[in-house]
């Protein structure tokens, strides 16, 4: 009973870091850039939740708009700011702008909420399941965290593969070039992007918080880092993979923590990611890429 | 060269500036007008004083040299470079400064030298990825499925499937389009840069790799979609008996400059022409 309490632990966990992964991933296969920066936004948007509940003294489902909204906006306008200008420069000053964004946006978290951690009032008031005579217990906020993750993954996949954006976006991700020849405005398929994965982000933040509920201005770095890994793990620049690698992510580390050592688990969530890419490059789900001649 | 060919051919007639359109054309605003277009890469000229006009039903040819700046007249009225010198008027508008997309939705639609489809997509979303530009469609209403998507994807569809019929290509509309063979995607790009709603198409080396009966199928086909979309086409190519064939104007560019202009017969018998391009005499 307890494998299945940490199997449903670890894809609970899982399901955030795979929320996360997806505006990595998103950004990647658009932009061709690694977002250093995201990883604050879920801190951002569990602040704004936060604040939303505990000064202005509104409902969580509240606190959650507030806080997809502010987050959608700041990835906007991090976007239009600090990677635009830089639309022709080297990957490398574009990694660094990622790495002084995401700086940027903790210090002034500090400066704002100051270092004390805050204690995050979870936004989920569900009552938690027992099953099997109360073996096996599932909190609100894991139910939720699952459901969400797959209503994500349906709208996701139905936004890329249906809708104009969508295709304009898969479209974007394999040749900018051609894509803007044939009428589409890049500009515009990235914000969007932005857009979407910080709209993610804040969801993953309010869920994260709402699991482990400390809420420091760093609180966004290492799950960020973690899902930039399971990004990589299921092949970046793919939406599934991003998917699998969260998941995979979540169990490895909860397993880890519960059977091996809980100082190691991080060590063997990296571990994973070294074998696997020793294996397979290009990820579990990532395309091998072919030097286009 | 060429000898194969026995239609009429389309009378030219000269206008103000130096070029050339069909005389059915001559009263009618030029779909593009490329005025003193020049671009420099560092110090070095690729393309320099390049002046043309080209009428809206017209089939013009820009023939050159490997390295004759063919590839890069085409970049620089896609706006994919942008012009050190001159101007580039599509439809009566400058495009300077316009977005490569925004010149796109103005008018212009090309395909690539190196196919450039998108290979992951099927041949109907590449399609329809083209007809974006025409046909409006709501984000919400395509995630929620309300009725009017169901319109508007009917509209894709069918719309879709009406430029596929050009190449009979209907049948391959769930394919991947990296799955298709080469002539197919060849013909693929043609119909994507079609979709676009274009005035003016360009073709960069339309045939290349395809054998000769495939080649004449293609010129068949650029006819076609000339007389059927009412449209202005230039292509690239290095097969004489396509340019020759069906182009009416023909443009000859080498060391990035204009040396020739004339109708296919005009260029045939110009003697810079055959020095530089067609090499000396005798050895053809």
């Amino acid at each position: 009973m307890n494998l299945l309490t940490y199997l449903i632990n670890g894809i609970s966990l899982g399901s955030v870091y795979a929320i996360i992964a997806l505006g990595y991933t998103m950004v990647y296969g658009i932009a061709k850039m690694l977002n250093f920066a995201h990883g604050d936004v879920i801190m951002v948007g569990g602040y704004i939740c936060f604040i939303t509940m505990n000064y202005l003294h509104m409902p969580g489902i509240a606190g959650v708009l507030l806080a997809v909204v502010v987050c959608t906006i700041l990835g906007i306008v991090i976007e239009k700011l600090a990677y635009k200008p830089l639309r022709q420069a080297t990957s490398l000053a574009v990694l660094i702008t990622a790495i002084g964004v995401s700086y940027f946006l903790q210090n002034a978290a500090l400066l704002i909420f100051k270092a004390d951690p805050k204690v995050f009032t979870s936004v989920v008031n569900i009552p938690s399941i027992k099953l099997f005579d109360g073996q096996l217990v599932i909190s609100g906020v894991t139910l939720v965290t699952i459901a969400a993750n797959i209503i994500i993954m349906v709208c996701l996949t139905a936004f890329t593969s249906k809708t104009k954006m969508g295709k304009a976006m898969r479209a974007v991700s394999e040749d900018k070039g051609a894509a803007q020849l044939m009428g589409i405005d890049v500009n515009r398929t990235i914000s969007v992007t932005f857009a979407i994965g910080s709209g993610l982000a804040a969801i993953a933040g309010v869920l994260l918080c709402s699991a482990y509920p400390t809420l420091m201005p760093t609180t966004g770095s290492m799950p960020g880092i973690k899902a930039f890994v399971a990004a990589v793990l299921g092949g970046i620049g793919s939406i599934p993979g991003a998917m699998l690698g969260g998941i995979l992510l979540g169990i490895i580390e909860i397993f880890a923590k519960a059977y091996i050592s809980t100082q190691l688990s991080d060590a063997i969530v990296f571990a994973v990611l070294i074998i696997v890419l020793l294996i397979r490059p290009a990820g579990l789900l990532g395309k091998k890429i072919s030097e286009k001649v | 060269m060429a000898s194969n060919v026995t239609r009429e051919r389309t009378k030219m007639v000269p206008l103000p500036s130096d070029s050339i359109v069909p005389e059915r054309d001559v009263n009618k605003r030029p779909v593009l007008e490329a005025r003193h277009l020049g671009i420099d890469f560092g110090g070095l000229t690729a393309v320099d004083e390049f002046n043309l006009a080209i009428g809206p039903t017209e089939i013009a040819g820009l023939i050159g040299p490997n390295g004759a700046g063919k590839t890069t007249v085409f970049n620089l009225l896609t706006n994919v470079y942008k012009p050190t010198r001159g101007t580039v008027i599509l439809n009566g508008k400058d495009t300077k400064g316009m977005r490569i997309d925004q010149v796109n939705r103005a008018g212009i639609a090309r395909t690539f030298q190196n196919i450039r489809l998108f290979t992951d997509l099927t041949v109907e979303e590449n399609v329809r990825i083209g007809l974006h530009n025409e046909i409006k469609c709501n984000m919400f209403s395509g995630i929620l499925r309300l009725p009017s998507h169901w319109r508007t994807e009917k509209e894709f569809h069918d719309r879709s499937m009406e430029l596929l019929k050009i190449f009979d290509m209907e049948y391959l509309a769930d394919v991947k389009a990296g799955a298709l063979p080469y002539g197919a995607q060849r013909r693929l790009e043609i119909v994507r840069a079609l979709a676009t709603n274009p005035s003016l198409l360009l073709l960069d080396e339309p045939a290349a790799g395809m054998n000769p009966s495939e080649t004449a199928e293609l010129m068949e086909n650029i006819r076609k979609i000339r007389d059927q979309f009412q449209i202005a086409i230039m292509l690239i190519e290095h097969d004489m008996s396509l340019v020759m064939g069906i182009c009416e104007g023909i443009a000859v560019l080498n060391y990035g400059k204009i040396i020739a202009k004339g109708t296919p017969e005009e260029i045939q018998n110009n003697p810079q022409v055959i020095e530089a391009y067609l090499g000396k005499q005798g050895e053809d």
